[in-house]
C-alpha cells in the first residue's frame, strides 16, 4: 500500500525554502512571480494500518509547533496562475533521506514500512508563460541527470527494483580489426586507443578466449587516465619553442620533476610519498599528518550540488584510506566558475550558467564538509569565460594519525571485507568518463556517471573504522574511488592476487549485475583487509553503531584476479598484466611562447577608481557569503581563522588549526593558484603559485623548515600537442622553483580532458594549476594575522615590486592579459621569507599580508578595512625596479612580497 | 561527588563529540563518549552518569527536521532511563543539534509529558552561517552561575530559529526565567542580524528547563575554551581561557556540591 504525505509550513510561518526559490527566480528576470509555497512529500510504502500511518505523520515526519501533514491529500485544484511542480528522485537515485526516515518509523515501534521515497513540491503563483514555467523547472528545481518531475495524474513513485538473470558476456576481441577495435572502445565508453586495444586482444589471443565483458571493463578501469595517469607516466617527446626550438624525450614527467624534487631534497620527516592515497609528513612525536587534493570537474559540471558534494566525500576517503586510516581535521575548496553575470544567451548549448553551478558546488561543498564535522579553512574562487562548461572544483582533506598507523600491508589468507554504504547502479562508468572530452551530449550518455552523497553514512564508517584502527583489527584499508571495487581491490591486491564472490556485496536494490557491481562507484564504501583472526570482532565494531560490513573474499597467492558470481567464474586476470600490460605510448608536445597584446593604459591622475574596480573584481572581492555557510570553526582547533579583523570580515592569507586540543602544535594549510599566468607562460604561472603558497605561510608566522606541497593540474587534452606542451612547461617550473625553495612534493593529482566541446568544437579550460601547501607549526601562540592592529604603527613593504603586470587584475580592468609575467628569484624570496619568520618568532610582527592579486594596493586595503583603520603609505617609498608609475607600483603583480606592521618601539 | 562522569552521547552524524569531551575534562570531570546503541542494547546504564551531554552535529543527517530522529529515539527507547536521570537531579547540556533534540524530544522548555511545546526551524536567512555571536547572559540555571553578562561564541547551523507553539509558552519562559542567553550587540543589546543570526523569537539563543538543570543553547561554548580560540585573540593576550569554559564548570561543579 502507498501513502503519499505532504507536510507544509502553517499559514503564518516564515517559508525561508519558498523565500529562496522565490528569490532565485527573480534573479532570472522572472518578475511575474507572485509567490512560491513549499511543501514536502514523503511516499511511504508498506503494510501498514491508518493509524499507523497517522503516527508516523504526527510523531515523526511534522514538527508540530509549525507544520500540518495530509495524508493521500486530494490533487491540488487547477487555478489559473498557479502550477504545481513535484520533484522526485529517478529510479536507482539515492534517496538520502530513506534511511533515517525508515529508523524513525522502526523506532515508533511500527514495523510494516518498506520503503520511502521524497519529493519537493512547489506551488509557484503568478502569470507565467509556458516558458518561463519550463525555465524555472529546468534552470532551477530539477536536474534530469537525478530527478523528475511528477506528471500529476501519475500512480506514486517509480521503484528502482527490477530482476536479475545471471548470463555471462563475452566481448568479440580475438578476431576484431583495428577498426573494430576502436568501435568497441567507443561503444562500451572505454576511452581506451587503438595500441592499448591491441595489447589486450593479444593478450587474450594468448589465453585461447574472448574476455568477459567484466575482464575488459576492468582493464578499461585500470587503465584509465584517471586511474594509471597515463600521460604522466608515459614517454613524451617535448618541443620547446622560446628562441630557437629545443626537442627531448621525457620519460615519465611526474618522475623527471615533481617527484624528482622530493627524492632530492630527501627530507627526513617526508614519511610515505606518492606511493599511498595521501602524501604523509611528520607532526609530532606521536603523531604524523597527511595530505591530499582532489578535482571533481566533470560531475560538477554536471550536476553541480551532487559532483561537489561527492567530489569532497571522496577527498575524506583519501587520509582515512591513507596507512591505516588518518582522522580528518581540515577541508580546503578551491573552484574557478564562469562569471556568475555571464549572459544566458551566450551558454553554449548543454552548459548549466555558472551562477547555478557555483551555488550547487558550494551547498554540495557546505552539505558534506559541514555534516562530517570537518571544517572547511581555506580556499579561493576564481573566475573566467573559458571555465564555462568546465568549472574547476578542488577539494583538499588533511587527516592525523598515531605514527605506528601510518603503513599498511596485505597478506594472502586476508579477507576482503567492504564496508559502509550498499553497492547501486550510480556512477556507472566514472573513471572513464572523467578520461574523456565533456560534450553537449555528455549529459544524456554519462548520467550514470553522476551520484549523490549520503555523509552520514560517511561519517558513520569514519566513526568505526578509527575504533577498528585502533583496536588493531585489520592490516590494510583503501577507498572504493573512481572504478569502485574494481579498482580498491585490484590496487590492495596487486601483488597476491585475490578472489572475490561479488553476489556478496551488498546491494541497494536487486537487479545489479556482476558487472555493475564491479565497477559501480557507489560513495561512502571502504575496503578492508581483515586476518581471519580478527574478523569477528571487526565485524563487532561495525555492528554496534549500524554500519554494514561484508566479507566478500579473500587476498590470495595466485596473483589473479578471480571473480565469481553465484560461483561462476566471471572475471580471470593475471594481476601482472593488469597492472604492468599497458602499453607506453609516446605522446607529442609542442610549447611555442605566446605573445599578448601590450595595453596602453595611462597612469591616471586618481587611482582610487582603479583601486575600488580591483577590490569589486569577482576574484578578488569578499568571499564572506561562501566562506560562513562552511562550519570553519568545528572540533574546536581554528587558531587562525579564514576570516579575520575587527569585524570578522578580513580574509586570512592561510589557516591554522590544532589538530590535537591542547597540544600548542598546529598545522597551517595555504594555497596557491592563478590560470591567468599561464596565459603567458606556464613555467612562471608554477613558479609564482609555489611562491604564493608558500608566501601565505611565513604570513601567518610560519617557516620553510617544514612545509610540504601538493600539485594539481588540471589541463586539456594531452592528446593535443599544445596542451601537452604548456603541461610539461608547467612541470619543469614547479621542480625548479619547489627545488629552491626546499619544499618536497608529497603528493598530487592530475585531471586531463578538461575540455568542452559542442558540435566536434572543442575549447580547452586554462591550463590550471593549483598549488597546496601544509606545514607544521612548533608554537601556535607566534601566529600573525593579516588585519592591521593599531594606529601609529609603521608600515614596511618588504620584498622588491617589479614591472610586473602581465596577468594581473590591473591589466584585467582593460581586457588585457599582457607579457610581464611575474618571476619568482627563488634565493631572494627565501632569503625574505627566513627573515621574516624570525621576525615573527621573536614577537616583532603585529600584522601580516603577502601581496597577491592586486598587489600592494589590494593588500593594503584588505589590511586597513579589516583592522576597522587607515593607513598612510608613501608609494615613492616602495623599493622598485622598472619605469616608476604609480599605477604599476600600486598594483604590479610580483611575487615574493609583504606588508609588515610594526610597532615603533620594535623598529630597529 | 568527588569524580563526576560526564556522558557525552553520540549517535549517526553527531560531530561535536570530542571537543564536548575535552571541554569537560578541562572542567575538571571525567567525560566517556558514548553510543546510544549501547544504552539502547544495554551494554552501559545511563544511570552510572551525573551529566548526560548532547553535543552537535547532524544526528541522522538531520533528515525531516533537524534533532528529530534522535529525539524520536530518546523519546521512544530510553525514555525511562532519562525520566529517571532527571528525577535523580542530575544535568543535561544539549549544544547546538543537542539543543534541537532536547526541544523536539520535549524535555525543552520541559513539561511532565514529553510533548514539543518548542522548535528551532530554519533560518530567516534560508542559509546554515558560521558566525560569532554575542549573547547576554539572564534567567537562573545551574549552568551559567557567575557568569558575565556578555560572552562571546560561535555558531553554526542552518536551523537555529527559535519559536513556540503559542503565547503561554512564551509568558510561561519569562515568568520562570527559563530564558538563558539572547542574541545581542558586543553590549549586549538587542541589534537584529546578523548578531541574532537566525531570527530567533525574542533574540533566544539558549533556554533551560524550570528547574534550571537542564540548558539547551544553539552556540557552542565547547569551541571556545582556550583564549586563542578567540577570532580576535591577537589583540587579548592577557585573555586567561575561552568563554564557554565557564558554563562547563558551573556544571561540574553543581554535580560536585548537591550530589
Amino acid at each position: 500500500m502507498l501513502y503519499k504525505i505532504e507536510v507544509r509550513d502553517k499559514p503564518g510561518i516564515f517559508d525561508a525554502v519558498a523565500g529562496a526559490v522565490k528569490g532565485d527566480i527573480l534573479d532570472f528576470g522572472i518578475k511575474a512571480v507572485k509567490g512560491v509555497r513549499f511543501i514536502q512529500v514523503y511516499n511511504i510504502t508498506g503494510d501498514l494500518a491508518k493509524e499507523e500511518v497517522e503516527k508516523i505523520c504526527a510523531a515523526l515526519l511534522t514538527d508540530r509547533i509549525c507544520q500540518d501533514y495530509s495524508i493521500n491529500p486530494a490533487p491540488e485544484k487547477k487555478l489559473k496562475d498557479k502550477f504545481i511542480v513535484e520533484v522526485a528522485y529517478n529510479p536507482g537515485v539515492m534517496d538520502p533521506v530513506e534511511e533515517s526516515t525508515l529508523k524513525g518509523i522502526s523506532d515508533l515501534g511500527i514495523v510494516g514500512a518498506e520503503s520511502v521515497k521524497t519529493a519537493k513540491k512547489y506551488i509557484i503563483q503568478g502569470n507565467l508563460s509556458a516558458s518561463q514555467l519550463k525555465t524555472i523547472c529546468d534552470k532551477l528545481l530539477y536536474n534530469k541527470l537525478i530527478q523528475h518531475i511528477v506528471k500529476p495524474d501519475a500512480p506514486g513513485h517509480k521503484t528502482g527494483n527490477f530482476g536479475y538473470q545471471f548470463n555471462l558476456s563475452s566481448v568479440g576481441l580475438l578476431g576484431a580489426s583495428a577498426k573494430k577495435l576502436l568501435a568497441l572502445s567507443k561503444k562500451g565508453q572505454l576511452f581506451l586507443n587503438l595500441n592499448e586495444m591491441q595489447a589486450i586482444r593479444d593478450y587474450f589471443r594468448a589465453l585461447k578466449r574472448n574476455p568477459t565483458d567484466c575482464e575488459l571493463e576492468t582493464i578499461a578501469q585500470t587503465w584509465s587516465e584517471h586511474c594509471s595517469h597515463k600521460t604522466f607516466r608515459g614517454k613524451i617527446k617535448y618541443t620547446e619553442k622560446i628562441k630557437r626550438a629545443k626537442t627531448k624525450l621525457i620519460d615519465g614527467l611526474l618522475k623527471a620533476t615533481i617527484m624528482k624534487v622530493t627524492q632530492e631534497l630527501n627530507k627526513p620527516w617526508c614519511v610515505s610519498v606518492f606511493k599511498d592515497n595521501a602524501g604523509i609528513i611528520r607532526f609530532d612525536e606521536l603523531y604524523n599528518i597527511c595530505f591530499k587534493v582532489e578535482t571533481h570537474n566533470h560531475p560538477s559540471a554536471l550536476e553541480p550540488f551532487g559532483g561537489a558534494n561527492t567530489g569532497i566525500g571522496g577527498v575524506i576517503r583519501d587520509p582515512l584510506g591513507t596507512g591505516l586510516g588518518a582522522r580528518p581535521f581540515l577541508n580546503t575548496d578551491i573552484f574557478c566558475f564562469g562569471p556568475p553575470d555571464y549572459p544566458f544567451s551566450k551558454l553554449p548549448a548543454g552548459a548549466l550558467h555558472p551562477k547555478r553551478v557555483m551555488k550547487g558546488v558550494v551547498s554540495g561543498v557546505r552539505d558534506y564538509g559541514n555534516k562530517m564535522g570537518i571544517p572547511t579553512v581555506n580556499g579561493a574562487i576564481l573566475f573566467h569565460e573559458k571555465f564555462i562548461g568546465n568549472p574547476l572544483v578542488y577539494c583538499g582533506t588533511a587527516g592525523i594519525m598515531p605514527r605506528d598507523k601510518s603503513f599498511k600491508k596485505v597478506s594472502a589468507g586476508d579477507l576482503v571485507v567492504v564496508v559502509g554504504g550498499r553497492t547501486g547502479r550510480d556512477g556507472i562508468h566514472g573513471a572513464t568518463f572523467s578520461s574523456g572530452e565533456l560534450t553537449h551530449e555528455s549529459e544524456t550518455l554519462s548520467s550514470g556517471a553522476v551520484q549523490i552523497g549520503n555523509p552520514i553514512q560517511e561519517k558513520k564508517m569514519l566513526d568505526t573504522i578509527l575504533q577498528a584502527r585502533d583496536k588493531n583489527l585489520y592490516s590494510a584499508i583503501t577507498d572504493c574511488g573512481a572504478g569502485g571495487l574494481s579498482s580498491a581491490c585490484g590496487e590492495m591486491a596487486a601483488e597476491l592476487g585475490a578472489r572475490i564472490d561479488l553476489d556478496k556485496v551488498p546491494l541497494k536494490y536487486s537487479g545489479l549485475s556482476y558487472m555493475e557491481i564491479w565497477i559501480s562507484e557507489s560513495q561512502e564504501r571502504m575496503v578492508l583487509a581483515a586476518p581471519q583472526e580478527k574478523i569477528g570482532a571487526l565485524l563487532e565494531v561495525f555492528e554496534n553503531e549500524n554500519v554494514e560490513a561484508s566479507v566478500i573474499g579473500e587476498f590470495t597467492n595466485t596473483k589473479k584476479l578471480e571473480l565469481y558470481y553465484k560461483d561462476n567464474l566471471v572475471c580471470n586476470l593475471d594481476m601482472d598484466f593488469l597492472h604492468n600490460g599497458l602499453p607506453k605510448t609516446v605522446k607529442q608536445a609542442v610549447y611555442t611562447a605566446a605573445k599578448h597584446r601590450e595595453p596602453k593604459i595611462k597612469c591616471p591622475q586618481d587611482l582610487t577608481p582603479a583601486l575600488i574596480k580591483l577590490l569589486a573584481h569577482y576574484d578578488i572581492c569578499s568571499k564572506e557569503s561562501v566562506i560562513r555557510r562552511y562550519d570553519h570553526e568545528v572540533q574546536g582547533g581554528s587558531i587562525l581563522k579564514p576570516l579575520v579583523g575587527v569585524d570578522n570580515d578580513g580574509p586570512s592569507d592561510a589557516s591554522i588549526v590544532q589538530p590535537v586540543l591542547g597540544s600548542a602544535k598546529g598545522v597551517i594549510v595555504s594555497n596557491g593558484i592563478n590560470f591567468r599566468y599561464g596565459f603567458i607562460d606556464p613555467y612562471w604561472m608554477a613558479a609564482s603559485c609555489i611562491d604564493e603558497a608558500l608566501r601565505q605561510i611565513i604570513s601567518v608566522g610560519g617557516a620553510l623548515k617544514q612545509v610540504a606541497i601538493l600539485d594539481n593540474f588540471c589541463w586539456g587534452s594531452p592528446d593535443k600537442p599544445d596542451r601537452l606542451g604548456a603541461l610539461v612547461r608547467c612541470a619543469q617550473g614547479c621542480y625548479a622553483t619547489a627545488l629552491g625553495f626546499g619544499t618536497p612534493f608529497i603528493s598530487g593529482k592530475d585531471s586531463l580532458y578538461n575540455e568542452y566541446s559542442v558540435h566536434g568544437r572543442s575549447r580547452a579550460i586554462p591550463g590550471t594549476l593549483l598549488i597546496s601547501a601544509i606545514s607544521v607549526m612548533d608554537d601556535v601562540r607566534k601566529a600573525v594575522s593579516m588585519y592591521a592592529k593599531k594606529a601609529g604603527n609603521l608600515i614596511y613593504a618588504v620584498g622588491q615590486t617589479f614591472e610586473e603586470l602581465g596577468g594581473s587584475h590591473y591589466y584585467d580592468l582593460s581586457g588585457a592579459i599582457g607579457n610581464s609575467v611575474p618571476k619568482v628569484n627563488v634565493k631572494k624570496a627565501k632569503f625574505i621569507f627566513d627573515i621574516l619568520s624570525k621576525a615573527s618568532a621573536k614577537g616583532l610582527v603585529r600584522s601580516m599580508h603577502d601581496c597577491s592579486e592586486g598587489g600592494l594596493g589590494v593588500a593594503l586595503a584588505e589590511m586597513a578595512f579589516s583592522g576597522g583603520l587607515g593607513i598612510n603609505v608613501f608609494l615613492s617609498s616602495v623599493p622598485y625596479a622598472g619605469e616608476r608609475r604609480n599605477d604599476y607600483v600600486l598594483f604590479s603583480a610580483s611575487n615574493s612580497r609583504f606588508i609588515v606592521e610594526v610597532e615603533k618601539e620594535k623598529k630597529e | 561527588m568527588k569524580n563526576v562522569k560526564v556522558c557525552i552521547l553520540r549517535t549517526a552524524g553527531i560531530n561535536c563529540d570530542q571537543e564536548t569531551a575535552f571541554a569537560f575534562s578541562k572542567a575538571g570531570s571525567q567525560a566517556e563518549l558514548v553510543h546510544s546503541n549501547d544504552f539502547i542494547r544495554q551494554k552501559n546504564s545511563l544511570s552510572d552518569y551525573q551529566i548526560l551531554a548532547l553535543p552537535g552535529g547532524f544526528s541522522y543527517g538531520d533528515d525531516i527536521a533537524s534533532g528529530k530522529v534522535f529525539a524520536n529515539e530518546l523519546k521512544y527507547k530510553l525514555e525511562e532511563e532519562l525520566v529517571r536521570f532527571i528525577a535523580d537531579g542530575k544535568l543535561i547540556i544539549g549544544i547546538c543539534n543537542g539543543f534541537q533534540v532536547l526541544v523536539k524530544s520535549g524535555l525543552l522548555p520541559g513539561n511532565s509529558t514529553f510533548e514539543q511545546e518548542a522548535s528551532l526551524i530554519i533560518n530567516d536567512s534560508g542559509k546554515f552561517e558560521a558566525r560569532w555571536v554575542y549573547l547576554k547572559n539572564s534567567g537562573k540555571c545551574a549552568w551559567t552561575r557567575n557568569m558575565p553578562e556578555v560572552i562571546y561564541l560561535p555558531v553554526a547551523h542552518g536551523e537555529g530559529k527559535f519559536m513556540v507553539k503559542d503565547k503561554s509558552v512564551f509568558n510561561r519562559l519569562k515568568a520562570n526565567k527559563q530564558i538563558i542567553f539572547r542574541y545581542g550587540s558586543a553590549q549586549g543589546e538587542p541589534s537584529g542580524y546578523p548578531d541574532n543570526p537566525n531570527g530567533s523569537l525574542d533574540d533566544i539563543a539558549g533556554i533551560c528547563d524550570r528547574t534550571g538543570r537542564i540548558l539547551g543553547l544553539m552556540p557552542h561554548p565547547e569551541r571556545h575554551i582556550a583564549p586563542s580560540q578567540h577570532p580576535r585573540w591577537f589583540n587579548l593576550k592577557n585573555k586567561k581561557e575561552g568563554d564557554g569554559l565557564e558554563i562547563f564548570r558551573n556544571g561540574v561543579e553543581y554535580i560536585k556540591k548537591n550530589l
